[in-house]
């Protein structure tokens, strides 16, 4: 029996656009940016799971609204079944160490200025756990060899500038670990790096998955990456998921168009592949008017009629674990 | 003859604790209606290469050795002046790294691509000029009524085909791209590299991208080069490299990049970090990370040899005389 870490339900963030001074007095329609539109997902224990999309689909954003970094809209998100949207700082705190997040530029989510050991013992300052400054050297000691930055007793007096992007990044990841989480997001957290450390860094988050029993958001554009890393997988659009399942089903059988020209569209590293094909033309709309009915109808290649263009897609369940939000399975169901 | 020759060039940068030899001894060629990818980590030289083709290097960056040679010339010698009526933008053109800032943002793009026509062909009257920026952005497959605007009104995409558009006003033999799809999403990248192909084909033109991305450059390229601490570590066929990779550097790189339907395997990284250029080691610079490394590996620099037809490595593993 798998158990349910984190359940996310109809999730909304819309963020105000700014109007000018007259306007705002004349009046007229508030607008709003639509980041993250009513999405459900669940993350099980001991669970990597891949939250994919083009940019501007509102993937990072998720995953800052699942540790309250940004205040939802409406919607509710479930730590252990505890509801965590509605608790106050003060009673939200206990729950900051059980969930942290690993940031995309590890050149920018380090402060210059602090020493290593200073950067992965502030979260235990913050959270006061630590009796003694004793017990707080053998938990960032261990932090730090738990990401394989040995010995730590000589990388805690240095500064980031004079370690690589790697080991920034492996850091970034210590200084989230510090506070024993289970449950992790992490956002994007190898995009920054050369190709031939990035493996370490993916390869750290399975060892802790499987040794800690910590689990993972990974947010994502590369579904080559999220393929190796993810059991479960959602594909996001314009702030609605439009596909979730198991990763193995979604990449070899992709059921929504979109899902499906994104797979098409992933580069293969193998000159005999056949050439990536483009099935659908044009960019991602404006999340602040976003394309009414199904959010994909204007660059959908199986567009099936008004259907598309009138009525949102529910998310419908049409496998073992497997939703997808499309008229032409609906219909089926 | 290939379109362009390069013969063991050298680039070196000068900085206050010496010189950075950013790229050191590389020679490859260029054929008509081909594409060469060059790829590499950061820091080897491969932005470098490009801006040394033009010889718009940085002030403290000179070209310190070997030849390029290009429609009978070598590059390396002509003036200021000759670059300008022959090379640059007519002879081989750049598309920069980073669509997304590359334009200026408080110029029309019209004007921008008929002020790039224009530097490198006075004699083009303004009319005719923006006439021609028409076409090409039908080229490239934007709508020429888009030339009127300003390239914050342009998506990222657009922004990278005006580019693409820019680099090709003056017809280039030669166009270079320097990471033409990073920061571009999955979809928008697709039709990016697919209109590198079709602008190959359709105009015999020749490129060189450079990219970190080895899957990239076996959607569009030919022959491909790896590049490692300045140096060309192996080059080749792209069946060649992928399919044969000799390298212990191209073996890793390989390793460490997911297909997306490939078999799920745990991926595998190079240990360590590339080599500081300005002090970089003696003999192979690859040496530290590899994990096949031979006492002679630290002494002795290996030199490229062809190991079968057009596949050409630098190890000493492959080194057999």
């Amino acid at each position: 029996m798998t158990e349910t870490l984190l359940k996310v339900n109809d999730l909304k963030k819309w963020f105000p656009v700014r109007t000018g001074f007259v306007k705002s007095l004349v009046g007229g329609e508030k607008l709003f940016v639509r980041a993250v539109d009513g999405i459900s997902f669940d993350v099980n224990a001991r669970e990597i799971y891949g939250l994919a999309g083009e940019s501007g689909s509102g993937k990072t954003t998720t995953g800052r609204l699942i540790l309250r970094l940004i205040e939802p809209t409406a919607g509710r998100v479930y730590y252990k079944d505890k509801d965590i949207t509605k608790l106050t700082p003060k009673e939200f705190k206990p729950y900051r160490r059980k969930m942290q997040i690993i940031f995309q530029d590890p050149y920018e989510s380090l402060n210059p200025r602090m020493t290593i050991g200073t950067i992965v013992s502030e979260p235990l300052h913050v959270q006061k756990i630590c009796k003694n400054e004793r017990e707080v050297e053998e938990r960032v000691a261990t932090a730090l060899e738990e990401v394989q930055l040995t010995p730590p007793e000589e990388f805690v007096f240095r500064y980031p500038h004079e370690v690589s992007g790697g080991q920034r990044q492996r850091i970034a990841i210590a200084r989230a670990l510090v506070l024993k989480p289970d449950f992790m997001v992490a956002d994007e957290p190898v995009s920054m790096l050369d190709v031939s450390i990035r493996a370490e860094v993916l390869n750290l988050m399975v060892d802790l998955v499987e040794k800690h029993n910590v689990s993972f958001l990974y947010v994502t554009h590369d579904l080559a990456l999220a393929r190796h890393l993810c059991n479960r997988i959602a594909i996001m659009y314009l702030g609605k998921i439009v596909e979730r399942g198991f990763t193995e089903d979604i990449i070899y059988e992709p059921l929504h168009p979109y899902t499906r020209a994104l797979m098409a569209a992933v580069p293969v590293p193998d000159p005999e592949s056949k050439r990536a094909e483009v099935v659908i033309k044009g960019e991602i709309p404006s999340p602040i008017n976003p394309p009414s009915g199904c959010r994909f109808h204007t660059r959908c290649p199986q567009y099936i009629g008004d259907i598309c263009r009138l009525t949102e897609p529910k998310l419908a369940h049409v496998g073992k674990d497997r939703y997808v939000a499309c008229h032409l399975y609906s219909e089926k169901a | 003859m290939p379109t362009l020759r390069v013969d063991d060039l050298k680039t070196y940068y000068k900085i206050q604790r010496g010189f950075v030899k950013a790229v050191d001894g590389v020679s490859f060629d260029v054929e008509k209606g081909q594409a060469l990818g060059l790829v590499g980590e950061s820091g080897c030289g491969k932005t470098t290469i490009a801006t040394s083709l033009l010889r718009v290097l940085p002030s403290n960056g000179m070209i310190v050795g070997g030849r390029i040679l290009f429609r009978d010339v070598d590059i390396v010698r002509l003036t200021e002046a000759e670059l300008k009526e022959d090379i640059r933008w007519k002879g081989i053109s750049l598309v920069f790294q980073g669509a997304m800032n590359a334009m200026n943002p408080v110029i029309k793009v019209s004007d921008q691509i008929v002020e790039a026509i224009q530097i490198h062909e006075p004699n083009v009257e303004k009319r005719e000029a923006f006439e021609r920026a028409e076409k090409l952005f039908q080229l490239v497959g934007v709508d020429p009524s888009r030339l009127d605007h300003y390239s914050h009104e342009f998506s990222g995409g657009m922004r990278q085909r005006a580019m693409i558009a820019m680099a090709l006003a003056c017809n280039p033999d030669i166009m270079i791209a320097d990471e033409p799809s990073t920061a571009l999403d999955v979809i928008v990248q697709a039709q990016v590299l697919q209109l590198l192909r079709q602008l190959k084909e359709r105009l015999n033109l020749s490129l060189i991208i450079i990219s970190h991305d080895l899957s990239i450059i076996a959607e569009t390229c030919e022959k491909a080069a790896i590049m490692y601490g300045g140096k060309i570590a192996e080059r080749g066929d792209i069946f060649a490299i992928f399919k044969n990779p000799l390298h212990p550097y191209t073996q890793g790189l390989l390793g460490a990049f997911p297909g997306v339907r490939a078999a799920k395997t745990r991926l595998v990284s190079i240990p360590g970090t590339p080599p500081d250029l300005l002090n970089a080691p003696v003999g192979c610079k690859f040496t530290e990370r590899c994990k096949f490394a031979m006492p002679i590996c630290q002494n002795v620099d290996p030199q490229l040899i062809e190991v079968e037809k057009d596949h050409y490595v630098a190890c000493h593993l492959h080194n057999k005389t």
